[in-house]
């Protein structure tokens, strides 16, 4: 007795990756990513502190290409992790949940994470 | 680990809050530097307020990363000693960062 008419899901051939699945993903992904950038941090106090070819070595190691990418990609991990923060933090007091404001918001914060990594770079 | 769920979601939106302002005047702070030679870092870290500010940013960041990386390891981490384990690890990196973190600005700041 096979009924025809009812619903299929999840429906896999026709299913569309929503927005907000790939800023939820992401937000876990830089806030891992900046937990170890935090060795990192301590890492420049430390040369800093240290003075002389100590900082002169941090600021070799920064200037890599792999320095470079590591500072980029954090960067933008940064700015993504705090407008998606405070983008869970409207929705922690009911606000922002209906379907066209939440995917809204989540593209907002994306662009937010490209144009401040960007301005970010450019200024510095 | 950490005491009820309540607590950890205050604690985690608390310091998200702080974090917003600290991280903020953070990036802006780096990017208003005039050069990264030693001697104007230096000067920015040593200056009395901004010293305070990064001990605090580095307390509520190295909190908050905490919190953070304890939901990911109940989340992915099934088996129940190395969950253990890996909370553990975690706590004691996080508290040798933090504290390394924020006795080296200390020093910068106000050591000898």
């Amino acid at each position: 007795m096979s009924n025809t008419e009812r619903p299929l899901s999840p429906h896999l051939s026709i299913y569309r990756w929503p927005i907000t699945m790939t800023l939820s993903i992401l937000h876990r992904i830089t806030g891992l990513a900046l937990a170890v950038g935090l060795i990192a941090l301590a890492y420049w106090l430390l040369a800093v502190a240290a003075g002389g070819t100590d900082y002169q070595q941090a600021v070799a190691l920064m200037s890599s290409v792999l320095g470079r990418l590591c500072l980029i990609g954090w960067s933008f991990a940064f700015f993504l992790h705090l407008a998606n923060g405070v983008r869970h933090l409207f929705w922690d007091i009911g606000r922002g949940f209906e379907i066209r404001q939440a995917n809204a918001s989540a593209w907002f914060v994306l662009v937010f994470a490209v144009v401040m990594t960007v301005i970010f770079w450019m200024v510095l | 680990m950490s005491a009820s769920a309540t607590r950890h979601f205050i604690a985690q939106r608390g310091s998200a809050m702080a974090l917003v302002v600290l991280g903020l005047w953070f990036a802006l702070s780096i990017s208003g530097l005039e050069s990264t030679e030693h001697a104007v870092v230096l000067a920015f870290i040593a200056d009395p307020i901004n010293s305070m500010l990064l001990m605090v940013l580095c307390t509520t960041l190295a909190y908050h990363s905490y919190l953070g990386v304890q939901v990911v390891i109940e989340d992915y981490v099934h088996a129940p000693r190395l969950c253990w384990f890996s909370l553990l690890t975690s706590r004691a990196v996080h508290l040798a960062v933090g504290l390394l973190s924020v006795y080296t600005v200390f020093d910068i700041g106000f050591g000898a």
